[in-house]
């Protein structure tokens, strides 16, 4: 049994939102914004797996977000640098920012992303590569909490400063822009944005599944077993190391993907996805949904992104400080975010109503949800 | 069987298999300050062995050592002809060793049943966690050690709300579900009431069934009721060791110990 029956229950609500309300009542323009803040939420739900579960922090997610995009994006920049699209060029068949940047062969790392299949496959290898070469250096050294944050910070920066620095292999600060069609498909049109809005909302729901799924296995339960006690289940027999190194490696696979949504529907891909700025609002997205909820991480996404739009349109200079004190106040008075006001405030007020209901009608059965985490 | 005890260098390789737990020469030195100071020490199989000692003695690390929390300075701990102290800690849970901790070590988050069922030594590696399924054997299993442990009745109840004993008693059950072949427990009566104690001493009477135990313990009371042989510590090397009546009259043992 993968999930409980409140969960489903909430699960399909979402669903619900995200492929039949959200689609119905917004335009195309909203409707692929709405598409952009649902690819955070991949990496928010990884967040929610190994630092709410796991206990660990990582606030440089946006690493595996920005290496899944960018190997999307490098594909779709490939296709979109055939040789008659740049005969303009010094070179042609290279991407522009290449041939400004006095580069004439497409350099070696370029090359697997000609081919779609082995793109697909790096949009997540490629982020749990590095993610198992991070977690495999540090939790094996037992390297924890507050310094494998900052190192994960570190290694963000680090990233940012080495994509923008190598202008001519990865578009510098502009990021790999102008991006156009995926085999011949032209993804900027109204009707490629809504497919991929629903390619991007059932692949959501997929890892959604596959997170309820992680978390009713037994190594769910090792994994709130390690935050708690991390020496006893390492003398239970456990090999502590690995179980980090998998979950951190599970959720930079489900970022990956997040990242390669995001290059498609938005149509290009920067390093401003991949710092430390990002990372950190990605956390505070998984803090407001509440970090032990996988489908809070969604809501979460959604309403600091809405806000921020809204907000940042009306008060430009005031947003950062504002997404700053939210992540305070949420942190000091709801430790469990939404999912947390939902159980202890909207949940009994439901039960309530429904109890009065059934009251009312006494040979109806209600469905009881089962009790709280 | 009598562990030689102060002529220990002689034990040739041969005689020890003899011994469940081979500890010989061990040595670990902190900044140059020696925990335990070149410590031997034999467990036969079916043996409850107490530990007691002053504070600072020792006891502890010598458990820390075993069980590969502390690394050695030197010296060898051979567990059925295995040698411990270069292996890692989950190889030596699966060797057959358990340890319990001083202060209740379990999960508050888990339920009394989930404590149990993780400690069960099946789907330890990442992907045998993943395809875990709770079968039949693993639930009864469960029980069985719940009833054990005088927790049958709280299975389904999280952890944290278990009073100090039951914590105690649980993580007792979670070492026990492992079957342990050395089961290592640190203070296990530490906090408790009275009858929490007695209840205890027939729990460790029941579970001592094939299997060895080291225990550290204070209470003296508690010794005599269980200790098959006591070894008593100080400043990181054996001070004597014998029969509970032996060490009582020892006039070292009185000296640093009993006559404070």
């Amino acid at each position: 049994m993968i999930l409980s029956r409140k969960e489903l229950l909430g699960l399909t609500i979402l669903a619900t939102l995200i492929l039949v309300i959200l689609p119905l009542s917004l335009d195309i323009f909203r409707l692929n914004l709405v598409g952009k803040y649902l690819t955070y939420a991949f990496v928010a739900l990884g967040l929610v797996l190994c630092w709410g579960y796991g206990g660990i922090l990582s606030l440089g997610q946006g690493i595996f977000f920005g290496l899944g995009g960018y190997c999307m994006a490098m594909f779709l920049k490939l296709e979109a640098s055939s040789v008659e699209n740049t005969k303009i060029q010094s070179t042609p068949g290279i991407p522009d920012f290449m041939d400004w940047n006095q580069i004439t062969a497409l350099p070696w790392f370029w090359e697997p992303f000609r081919s779609l299949p082995l793109t697909l496959i790096l949009v997540i290898l490629v982020p749990v590569a590095l993610a198992f070469i991070l977690g495999f250096a540090m939790f094996t050294r037992r390297v924890g909490g507050t310094y494998f944050a900052i190192i994960t910070q570190a290694v963000a920066a680090i990233l940012t400063i080495l994509i923008v620095g190598q202008q001519g292999y990865t578009g510098g600060i502009n990021g790999i822009t102008d991006l156009r069609t995926l085999l011949g498909w032209d993804i900027r049109t109204d009707n490629a944005k809504l497919i991929l809005y629903f390619v991007n909302g059932l692949l959501l729901i997929g890892c959604l599944l596959l997170a309820f799924f992680v978390k009713h296995s037994k190594f769910g339960r090792i994994l709130v077993a390690m935050r708690d006690k991390e020496d006893r289940v390492r003398f239970s027999g456990y090999n502590v190391s690995n179980f980090k190194i998998f979950v951190f490696c599970l959720a930079a696979a489900i970022s990956g993907i997040g990242g390669a949504m995001f290059a498609l529907q938005v149509g290009f891909m920067s390093p401003s996805f991949v710092g430390i700025v990002p990372s950190i609002e990605m956390v505070i997205y998984t803090a407001v949904g509440g970090r032990l909820s996988i489908l809070g991480a969604v809501y979460g996404t959604l309403l600091v992104n809405w806000a921020k739009t809204s907000f940042s349109e009306t008060f430009p200079e005031l947003w950062l400080l504002g997404l700053g004190g939210l992540f305070i106040a949420v942190v000091l008075a709801f430790p469990n975010g939404l999912a947390g006001i939902y159980g202890s405030y909207i949940e009994p007020a439901i039960k309530r109503f429904l109890r009065k209901k059934s009251d009312l009608m006494p040979s109806g059965t209600l469905p009881q949800g089962s009790p709280a985490e | 069987m009598n562990p030689p005890v102060t002529n220990a260098g002689i034990i040739s390789d041969q005689m020890a298999p003899d011994f469940l737990l081979t500890v010989e020469g061990l040595t670990v030195s902190f900044d140059g300050f020696k925990a335990v100071n070149d410590l031997s020490l034999y467990v036969d199989e079916r043996e409850i062995r107490v530990i007691v000692g002053p504070n600072g003695a020792g006891k502890t690390t010598v458990l820390d050592l075993i069980c590969g929390k502390t690394r050695a300075t030197s010296g060898s701990i051979k567990f059925r002809g295995q040698e411990l102290t270069r292996m890692n800690e989950s190889k030596i849970v699966q060797a057959g060793i358990g340890r319990k901790f001083q202060t209740p070590s379990i999960y508050d988050d888990l339920t009394v049943f989930e404590n149990l069922e993780i400690s069960y030594p099946k789907g330890r590696s990442v992907f045998g966690a993943l395809a875990f399924k709770r079968d039949a054997v693993v639930r009864d299993r469960v029980f069985e050690v719940a009833e054990m442990i005088f927790l049958k009745d709280r299975l389904n109840e999280r952890a944290e709300f278990l009073s100090h004993g039951q914590k105690q008693w649980l993580e007792i059950g979670m070492l026990l579900i492992q079957d342990p072949d050395l089961l290592m427990l640190d203070e296990p009566v530490a906090g408790m009431s009275v009858s929490e104690r007695k209840k205890t001493a027939e729990l460790l009477n029941k579970i001592i069934a094939n299997r060895s135990i080291i225990v550290i313990e204070h209470d003296m009371k508690f010794v005599e009721d269980i200790a098959h042989r006591v070894t008593v510590l100080h400043q990181g090397k054996v001070l004597s060791e014998g029969s509970m009546d032996h060490v009582k009259h020892d006039p070292k043992v009185v000296e640093v110990y009993l006559g404070h």
